[in-house]
């Protein structure tokens, strides 16, 4: 369990791997914004989208399967809403004499399964490129503007990384206490689910205390090292943009003028015909 | 004016509970002190009192001129005296070793530059240079203890206060500490050594005897693990090297002179 990596970062030395935080955050934020600006009725704006999302996991040398794999999560939420669509829609003609399914209703389903098949394998990259800690250093700094209206950004982003940082500690943590009970006995596998559920009450009641303990003795250490807020504070790390973002961002606005040029082509030619 | 002086210190957490009782002592720079006791002496109490993390009741603790209990040098004394805890999983407050050691400086708006600095000073000084980008999660217990100590030491402190920091560590954990605790003192840092481990007192140049919230002896680690009834009334025991003497002169084994460490217990019996 020690070594158990959370999230999903898959380490490897890669063009994207090396880019600044910030920047893939921002770009996958603008290719989320791209995925929807795609039209209705536009395969050919999925098919740009897809072929961002394969260039990218290429250049990052993250294995094509692992990409696929991040749908697997959501998977049961895609063919549900793909399976509402199908059958509660009722524009379009049906396909049969009579039958409740229509062609637009099964090209909608298409639609939803693309997008949010898009909007996930895109942000997986994100992660998997991205350690934890990059990403909370990332977000802290795209939130300091909001520190000119007062937000804590400094403690929401420390909050951040020490949950981050106490991740692997409590998971030790709850393993020992599993180890434990089944010393003394405890049943985790056999019964019903509720059973099992009720089994965990007494893993998780000392997990709770021992979490307060150590966020007690962890406020103790850093009140030790001086702590005291963000007033004077100064940043031991440096975050700084390089040609790999400049190369991400040029990218990325290609992505959306193509996906928005589409759309208009579409209407021409649908005005056309 | 000594380093670091306490004066009639009392503390309690509970009323009519103290924890200290008049406690008095005075560290000179470059001290070596072990405080030894037993559970519930107020060992760890007296290591808060020293860094400003609880304020004493009554009487004074004053470092390097400033008193705890004036508010305004609350920072200039836990930037003198810096304090490692008993387990180093709860201290660490990043995932990387580099970042964890910069939350001091950081926190007392050191330079950037400087920072790096004061990160390469105090891996060096605990050797753990080679672990810059690091994730503590994948150390031993010793390399992350020794993580601990260098957050600390990266705040520049004339004191560092070790507060059990070996008691969840393994032997050779253990070992890695005293190793380090030797060189910090070379470099002339006072070190105040909080334990319940012997042979680690026996390295100090003076021990304090804390004992059911009152230091009852003071003195050279050969003065006090001579005073036998002084043990016995605070319910410590002697180092191994003396327990391991007195049970052969028990059974008739001549063991010359006094023995507190393994090197004596060699001399006394290899003549």
């Amino acid at each position: 369990m020690r070594d158990v990596s959370f999230g999903s970062y898959y380490p490897a030395k890669s063009f994207v791997h090396n880019m600044d935080a910030r920047a893939k955050i921002l770009i996958s934020i603008a290719f989320i914004v791209a995925v929807f600006l795609v039209r209705s009725f536009h395969f050919l704006g999925f098919a740009a989208c897809a072929f961002f999302v394969v260039l990218s996991a290429v250049t990052a040398r993250i294995p094509f399967f692992k990409v696929i794999k991040s749908i697997r999560t959501i998977l049961f939420f895609i063919v549900l809403s793909a399976v509402l669509q199908v059958l509660f829609n009722k524009n379009g003609t049906p396909l049969w004499e009579g039958g409740f399914i229509t062609d637009i209703g099964l090209i909608n389903a298409g639609f939803i399964v693309a997008r949010i098949t898009l909007v996930v394998t895109g942000a997986s990259l994100l992660t998997f490129t991205t350690t934890p800690v990059e990403l909370a250093d990332g977000i802290e700094s795209l939130l300091t503007p909001l520190k000119l209206i007062k937000l804590p950004v400094h403690e929401f982003a420390l909050i951040m990384s020490i949950a981050l940082r106490f991740i692997p500690t409590l998971i030790d943590e709850t393993d020992r206490i599993i180890k434990a009970q089944k010393a003394r006995g405890a049943d985790f596998e056999s019964g019903n689910i509720f059973k099992r559920l009720k089994a965990l009450i007494p893993v998780l009641i000392p997990l709770l205390i021992s979490s307060f303990r150590r966020a007690d003795e962890l406020a103790d250490a850093m009140d030790a090292r001086c702590y005291a807020g963000s007033k004077n504070r100064t940043k031991y790390k440096k975050m700084k943009l390089s040609y790999r973002d400049i190369i991400g961002f040029i990218v990325i606005a290609g992505l959306i003028t193509g996906v928005v040029f589409l759309n208009k082509f579409y209407i021409v030619l649908a005005v056309g015909v | 004016m000594a380093l670091l002086e306490v004066q009639n210190v009392s503390y309690s957490y509970e009323k009519n509970k103290p924890v200290l009782k008049n406690v008095s002592f005075r560290v000179e720079e470059g001290e070596h002190v072990a405080v030894i006791g037993h559970n519930g002496s107020g060992k760890s109490t007296l290591a808060k009192l020293l860094n400003a993390l609880l304020i004493p009741a009554s009487g004074t603790v004053t470092v390097d001129g400033f008193s705890s209990a004036d508010k305004k040098s609350l920072f200039e004394i836990r930037k003198r005296v810096g304090l490692v805890f008993q387990n180093p999983d709860n201290q660490l407050v990043a995932s990387i070793v580099e970042d964890d050691v910069a939350f001091g400086p950081e926190n007392i708006g050191v330079k950037r530059e400087e920072i790096k600095e004061r990160i390469d000073f105090a891996l060096s000084a605990v050797g753990m240079q080679d672990f810059l980008k690091a994730s503590p999660m994948r150390l031993s217990g010793g390399q992350k203890q020794r993580i601990a100590i260098a957050g600390v030491l990266a705040l520049k402190p004339k004191i560092l206060v070790l507060d059990e920091s070996t008691a969840m560590l393994d032997p050779a954990g253990r070992a890695e500490i005293a190793e380090v605790v030797k060189t910090l003192k070379k470099d002339g840092v006072t070190v105040i050594s909080v334990t319940h481990y012997m042979d680690e007192a026996m390295t100090a140049d003076r021990i304090f005897v804390l004992s059911k919230g009152e230091i009852i002896k003071t003195g050279s680690p050969k003065e006090v693990f001579s005073d036998r009834e002084t043990l016995k009334a605070a319910e410590l025991c002697v180092p191994l090297a003396t327990s391991i003497a007195d049970k052969l002169k028990e059974n008739g084994v001549d063991v010359r002179g006094d023995v507190f460490t393994a090197e004596d217990l060699g001399a006394a019996l290899c003549v």
